[in-house]
């Protein structure tokens, strides 16, 4: 199946060595050769001396998922050389470092091994054990150059930007490049069956990783506070927005900042730190994971019931508890949409690649202030992390952010009085005041019981006065929240449901599907509460399959506890493994419910 | 329940401040506290400081957690915005909003449950970064609001009201914040209006931190014998270690200049503090000198009041730190935080 521009293969080497640069490198260059494709990095949750891939897909045609198969595998880890071996399919290549042996067991007859003794290259080349650690990735690189049918011109323009102010570093890296390029045009018959050609297909487009983009995204919606705790892997999210907000937002003269960063001393008061921020009126958000969310919790439902702007991106990762931090999951889509104690509801936003990372979270800000409440972003790792190809990215100078409605002293003036949770337009949300309005503006902000001036009640009608209005608001935000996308086909009877990054795979997957002559239909859904498109789509469809990557079905069942869609009516196919979905998984899953699907 | 409507009496005499508010004007909704408790003492010294300082209630935040103590923010100041976050969050919550305004005169109110147990963390942290704000830690060695249980500020040897005695060593918010770095340190006493009142004032007027530790007895239930956060108790055991004159920034300059015997310490806005060691040679402006002090009044079983530490000089506040504006950032334009469509296109290209 495999060949020119349409192949894939991983890199496995020990976490800490220095191999990113030289993947980034591969990535990038086989990019601005015109050609599609994405990496995916597999890395473990650890500083230095485990095992760690990197998965290269390059498709012609532009898919983005995890390949489904790899035709070589670079194995430069020892440790994993077993793993490695294994993991080649039928008829694709090994590449190792012949410096350390390879067990004679476990050589595959169905593919062919190449060696190459790396090591051995470096420690004749380059001096001191760090130089002879890091160029050996540089030397591979040069290696995959020469059997994949790299343009070399690219890769030497790419080192030449890299380096241009660092001549040492520069010579060594085109001396490892040379060493590895020049061994295997020596050694084997170059390039390989699959391999790189020339495309134009990448023009208009970059690569970038969701938490840059979500990021920038709140950059240029005007955010102004940041409270954080690290965690993996919503830690780069805030890393990036510094550095964009140094760029953009630091008085060069003076060297006044617009915008306030804060790490807080957790993630309990990291949301403490942005309702802070968002009662006093400016744009905040925090950045965190599963476990943040999970101490966020009384904090998301304090926002929520005093109606305090707020936007939190929750970058899930795998598992309960630590889990496995530097895997992916979709495995918060519950927590978030009903997250905190009481009765509560809020608006997520579900991004499914860095594209929508940047419109989400300029789109989050917005719900945000309009409807006075936290909103979710429910990112993951695998769009978060990884740099996937995308358009160019693009701004309307012309945009201007809704505010939501804000009592200015002028307005408050001409008001008799001013309640704060008063429903004056009919539409559930009551106007807010900032601190520091002064006049009649003033009110109490209380976690407690209040009715809708705002009082302490303890009364049971004006309560639910105040939690019925709160629930016609959030209601609300179904019509304005990212619309459903879909992919549809006349009448097909089978609908495929899915969210988030799981979207190149289900693509992917209905192309291949559509292909053998099934009929299929697809929608993916990037907001909560569902729309009406929503559920007019389950409606219609007899057989219906929910594609998600967690265990226990979450997003079926946020259809069936808000739509009212009978489980049975939904056939689940869940990937929780922690990897990016492939198409093959969802493939077969498809193929094996469609049989059952009358004619 | 002191819950009975104070008829609206107006003295044609009473005293304006400079902006023409009376005293009343920073008074705030009824208080449902127990009569007696302390911490409506401390709402009285609260709102005769704010008047004294002629803060504009428009700019005032009331910030607090949960708790009786944290109650005290509805019943003073009813025309400032106020802000009852969860239990032991306040600090987080107020570094928030002092972060997007830091016009806001931010006044947080919270209890020895709320900030030296579950908020221990939150408070500590906001004594780090120096938010510039009043913290006033109504410390009365018992959660109120939950009737009864043990603080954390419990002495070992003060017995519960059943008498049962506490075991543990107490933490200290004093010695606690003295240790972080924090700028301003006092501790008072509610039945003491006389020194807590100029100790308010200074501690508003401070940039940066000011803690101040009131021991704010509980009548209902940490007012008995054997508990040493009672009236009695801290009336007999409390050594003030400074007295504080606040001299506010109009008067400030026609002052004599101190003559040894006094420390003057000038605030940021050109007001003065003139502070009176009761010992000669005590310094507060001395980190490691307040520190013994404090520990040698606790081991005699005396509690060390008076404003025991401030360092003004050298007061660097978390918005100084974050190198923010003078206006709120909400009222930053939109121009100024957007890069706009030019530098989105300049920065697509290192994404190549
Ligand atoms: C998360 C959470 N846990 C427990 C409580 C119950 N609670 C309310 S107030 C309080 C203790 C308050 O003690 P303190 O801060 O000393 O204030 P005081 O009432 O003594 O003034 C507790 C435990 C709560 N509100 N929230
Ligand atoms: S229980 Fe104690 S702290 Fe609470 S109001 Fe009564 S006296 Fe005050
Ligand atoms: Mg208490």
């Amino acid at each position: 199946m495999s060949g020119v521009n349409d192949f894939a293969f991983r890199i496995g080497t020990v976490n800490g060595t220095g191999s990113s640069s030289a993947n980034g490198l591969l990535m990038q260059a086989i990019f601005r050769m015109g050609i599609p494709v994405t990496g995916k990095n597999i890395f473990p949750s650890n500083i230095q001396g485990l095992p760690t891939w990197y998965e290269i897909r390059v498709s012609g045609d532009g898919y983005a998922a995890r390949p489904s198969a790899l035709d070589l595998v670079v194995a430069l880890n020892p440790a994993t050389y077993a793993q490695d071996m294994a993991a080649v399919c039928p008829g694709g290549y090994l590449l190792y470092d012949s410096s350390w042996p390879m067990d004679p067991d476990l050589v595959r007859e169905d593919i062919t091994i190449l060696e190459v003794p790396f090591g051995q290259m470096c420690v004749e080349t380059f001096d001191g054990d760090r130089d002879r650690t890091l160029m050996r990735n540089i030397v591979y690189a040069g290696t995959l150059a020469a059997l994949l049918g790299f343009d070399m011109d690219v890769v030497a323009g790419m080192l030449d930007e890299k380096f241009s102010r660092k001549k040492r570093l520069l010579d060594a890296n085109q001396t490892a490049i040379q060493l590895g390029y020049d061994y295997a045009q020596r050694h084997f018959s170059c390039p390989l069956p699959f391999h790189l050609r020339q495309l134009d297909r990448t023009g208009g487009h970059i690569l970038m990783d969701g938490n840059s983009a979500a990021a920038l995204g709140a950059v240029y919606a005007g955010a102004t506070v940041g409270a954080w705790y690290p965690i993996t892997p919503a830690t780069s999210l805030m890393e990036m927005f510094t550095a964009f907000c140094h760029e953009f937002r630091t008085d060069p003269v003076t060297g006044e900042n617009r915008f306030a960063i804060l790490q807080a001393e957790d993630e309990l008061s990291a949301a403490g730190i942005v309702i802070g921020a968002g009662w006093a009126g400016a744009r905040s958000f925090t950045n965190t994971s599963g476990p943040g969310i999970s101490l966020m919790q009384e904090f998301i439902g304090l926002a929520y019931y005093t109606e305090i702007p707020s936007v939190f991106f929750d970058i899930q990762r795998c598992g309960p508890s630590t889990g496995m931090p530097t895997r992916t999951q979709q495995c918060d889509l519950l927590m978030l949409a009903y997250a905190s104690h009481g009765d509560t509801k809020h608006p997520v936003l579900y991004p499914a690649n860095p594209a929508e990372c940047f419109e989400m979270s300029v789109a989050a800000f917005d719900l945000a202030e309009r409807f006075q409440t936290p909103v979710f972003v429910a990112s993951d790792l695998d769009m978060a992390m990884n740099d996937w190809m995308i358009p160019r990215l693009t701004w309307d100078d012309d945009f201007r952010p809704d505010r939501g409605k804000v009592l200015d002293r002028e307005a408050l003036d001409a008001l008799p009085r001013f309640s704060r949770y008063l429903d004056v337009d009919g539409d559930g949300i009551a106007a807010r005041t900032l601190p520091g309005v002064g006049g009649k503006g003033a009110y109490f902000v209380r976690g407690s019981g209040h009715d809708k001036h705002a009082g302490y009640t303890e009364d049971a009608d004006a309560y639910r006065e105040v939690v019925d209005r709160l629930k016609r608001k959030i209601d609300g935000a179904a019509a304005v929240v990212p619309a459903p996308v879909f992919d549809l086909q006349d009448e097909a009877g089978i609908g495929l449901v899915t969210i988030g990054s799981c979207d190149a795979a289900v693509r992917e997957a209905i192309d291949l599907l559509r292909a053998q002559g099934l009929r299929l239909d697809m929608m993916r859904i990037r907001g909560f509460p569902f729309s009406d498109e929503v559920a007019e789509f389950l409606e219609t469809h007899e057989m219906l399959l929910v594609i998600e990557q967690n265990r226990d079905a979450q997003l079926r069942s946020l259809l069936t506890i808000e739509l009212g869609i009978p489980r049975d009516r939904m056939t689940s196919v869940l990937d929780y493994g922690g990897l990016p979905l492939t198409a093959q998984f969802v493939v077969d899953a498809v193929a094996r419910v469609a049989t059952e699907v009358p004619a | 329940m002191s819950s009975i409507a104070k008829p609206p009496v107006f003295h044609p005499s009473a005293r304006t401040n400079a902006l023409g508010l009376r005293l009343r004007d920073y008074e705030g909704g009824m208080s449902t506290l127990c009569a007696g408790c302390g911490h409506d003492s401390v709402t009285a010294a609260l709102i005769q400081a704010a008047w004294e300082l002629s803060i504009s209630p428009e700019i005032a935040a009331k910030m607090s957690g949960i708790g009786c103590s944290a109650k005290t923010t509805a019943y003073f100041m009813k025309q400032s915005h106020g802000f009852n976050s969860v239990h032991g969050r306040m600090p987080s919550v107020t570094t928030g909003a002092a972060a997007a305004n830091r016009q806001l005169v931010c006044i947080g109110i919270s209890g020895d449950g709320d900030s030296l147990s579950i908020g221990l963390g939150q408070m500590c942290h906001a004594v780090r970064r120096n938010v510039n704000m009043l913290y006033v830690l109504e410390n009365n060695g018992v959660y109120g609001l939950t009737k009864g249980q043990f603080s954390a500020s419990a002495d070992i040897g003060s017995t519960s009201r059943k008498g049962v005695p506490n075991q543990m060593a107490p933490i200290d918010p004093v010695l606690l914040a003295l240790s972080l770095g924090a700028t301003f340190v006092a501790r008072s006493f509610s039945g003491d209006k006389q020194q807590l009142v100029p100790i308010l004032k200074a501690g508003i007027t401070h940039r940066g931190l000011a803690l101040v530790d009131v021991i704010s007895p509980c009548v209902t239930f940490n007012n008995h014998e054997g508990s040493t956060k009672s009236y009695a108790h801290t009336r007999t055991h409390e050594v003030e270690a400074v007295a504080t004159d606040f001299v506010p920034l109009k008067h400030a300059i026609d002052i004599a200049p101190s003559n040894g015997a006094v420390i003057d310490v000038s605030m940021h806005d050109g007001s003065l503090l003139r502070l009176r060691p009761a010992t000669a040679g005590y310094d507060p402006t001395d980190r490691a000198a307040a520190y013994a002090h404090v520990r040698a009044c606790q081991a005699r079983g005396e509690i060390a009041t008076g404003l025991l530490f401030v360092d003004e000089g050298s007061s660097q506040e978390m918005c100084d730190e974050l190198k923010l504006p003078a206006e709120p950032l909400h009222d930053l334009p939109f121009e100024r935080l957007c890069p706009g469509s030019r530098a989105l296109d300049e920065l697509m290209e290192r994404y190549r």
